[in-house]
């Protein structure tokens, strides 16, 4: 081939594989929208006076009823509660969980596919469904939401957590197996300090959702500020439940805060 | 002149014990007892608990698909009420997105833009559901609008969080060329930031998915309707049955989107 030849080569950014995959993912995605525009039931005479229907909404809310910002507190309260204490139950079962999801922590294939077959299971399922299941076994209340909450982040903070296990550099790890360390020690020196800091930011990103989370649990009666939301909403008394809307969105920008702070401190 | 070793007094250890920790640790256990108490955790609840959930668990299986058609439905307009929202959610978060920038946008339109964000961000799918049940009326239509919001504040922030990590020199090497901004926007920014904003709008239609099986609840459409009228008539079979099939939707639609993302990488 000479340098000319070479030169009037046809350059291209992808090869035709990847174009062939990229068109059919597009064609994909536009098939699964029409599809879906054209077969979904709505009801276009809702959308005519729905501008009415939110001006409606809102004039009823407006001005929230302060008599009602006790009860909202309390809720509050048992919201926070219900996310932290959810939270730290949820590391306490995804720490060994993880440690059996981390290939090397734990070279067997059998034990990894099983952890990894638990976080699955509690990822996929909605906290709003866990939450049906712990009220139905443990009636209303607020141990229904913070189980829920607990058994909804073990996925997250499970399959995170291997991650970082596995991201861990084994030098050092070698380094004390060397020395004739046990393995709790490998895992407690060795480990311990390389994956803090991953540790803290996944406890923190997982009790910023899950304050979200667990304001709704409240509908089907798992405790917290969405039983106060549920109350007003079922009574149709708008200004309470703005006085519960706009307390949700104060703590939850409140929590964004605390978070990022302290994130930075820590990394 | 002597230097000080820090180690000098009292026999060497390896690894000091770490006094603040051990504290810590101590008021994170009393803070659980704390809060157990507080919420009303009690051991007799407990043990009552597991022999409901014993009863729970019988009535559960088999798992019962006799009103399959119902579910079929459900599973159906989920799905379409999360690609739709998908789709409009994606819309609107380019421009939003955009003008949430900092390196792109002034500040008097930033600022705005990372507020509607926030706001967006900060209910969960379902109260926005709710509002919109009220506003327009049960059904899938209230669902989309609901996950659409809940899109727009979380493709958005991301996105907005991309175009602000990219490297300005491609920008101004388009600009030196005379483009005008659309130009800009098409030649310079897209290609740094179509990988990661596929990455998220894969990622977002999962969690849509996930949603629009439970906007249901509080009258959404979907399948969460017939899990929680199964759930309420006690038909725990049927509710099993609803799970798996959530489950499994859930799981391939996780693995058609890792495969979207690898394509795009």
């Amino acid at each position: 081939m000479t340098v000319a030849t070479q030169l009037e080569r046809d350059w291209q950014r992808f090869t035709p594989l990847k174009r062939l995959s990229r068109f059919a993912f597009y064609l994909f995605a536009a098939l699964a929208l029409v599809i879906s525009l054209r077969t979904i039931d709505v009801i276009p005479e809702f959308l005519y006076d729905a501008p009415d229907q939110m001006t409606d909404l809102f004039k009823r809310m407006w001005p929230p009823d302060p008599s009602y910002i006790r009860p909202t507190l309390q809720g509050l309260i048992e919201t926070l509660h219900i996310a932290t204490l959810g939270t730290i139950i949820a590391i306490g079962l995804a720490v060994p969980i993880g440690l059996l999801a981390a290939r090397n922590v734990t070279p067997n294939f059998a034990l990894n596919l099983f952890a990894k077959f638990v976080f699955v299971t509690s990822r996929s399922i909605n906290s709003l469904v866990w939450a049906l299941l712990f009220v139905a076994i443990f009636g209303p209340g607020p141990l229904a939401g913070t189980l829920a909450i607990a058994f909804r982040s073990i996925g997250f903070t499970g399959k995170l957590f291997a991650e970082a296990m596995e991201e861990a550099n084994a030098g050092s790890i070698e380094a004390l197996t060397a020395a004739g360390a046990s393995r709790s020690s490998t895992l407690l020196l060795g480990y311990w300090p390389q994956i803090r800091p991953a540790f803290w930011s996944i406890a923190l990103f997982r009790w910023d959702i899950n304050i979200r989370e667990s304001a709704v649990l409240g509908i089907v009666g798992a405790g917290g500020v969405g039983v106060a939301l549920d109350t007003a909403l079922n009574l149709l008394y708008w200004d309470q439940v703005a006085v519960v809307l706009i307390a949700i969105f104060a703590v939850v920008v409140l929590a964004e805060i605390v978070v990022t702070s302290v994130r930075a401190r820590l990394l | 002149m002597s230097v000080t070793d820090p180690a000098a007094p009292g026999p060497r250890t390896a690894f000091a014990p770490n006094r603040l920790g051990r504290l810590g640790w101590i008021a994170l256990v009393v803070y659980v007892i704390y809060a157990g108490s507080q919420l009303g955790f009690s051991a007799e609840r407990f043990s009552s608990g597991l022999e409901h959930g014993h009863r729970f668990l019988v009535r559960m299986f088999p798992p019962s698909f006799a009103r399959w058609e119902l579910i079929y439905d459900g599973i159906l307009e989920s799905l379409q009420i999360a690609v739709i929202a998908t789709f409009f959610g994606i819309l609107m978060s380019l421009p939003v997105g955009l003008m949430a920038a900092r390196n792109l946008m002034p500040a008097w339109i930033s600022w705005p833009m990372r507020g509607v964000i926030a706001l967006c961000r900060s209910f969960h799918p379902i109260i926005v559901a709710i509002l919109f049940v009220k506003a327009i009326g049960f059904g899938a239509l209230a669902g989309v609008m609901a996950l659409v919001v809940a899109s727009v504040g979380f493709i958005s922030k991301l996105f907005a969080e991309a175009i602000e990590e990219i490297s300005l020199k491609q920008v101004e090497a388009v600009r030196a060329t005379g483009a005008g901004f659309l130009s800009i926007l098409i030649m310079g920014v897209q290609p740094q930031v179509l990988p990661r904003f596929i990455g998220f709008a894969t990622y977002q239609l999962d969690s849509n998915l996930r949603n629009s099986t439970m906007v249901g609840i509080v009258g959404g459409g979907g399948i969460g309707a017939a899990l929680f009228t199964a759930y309420q008539r006690f038909d725990f079979d049927v509710v099993l049955a609803i799970l798996i099939v959530i489950v499994s939707l859930i799981m391939v639609a996780e693995i058609v989107s890792g495969w979207a993302r690898r394509v795009f990488q």
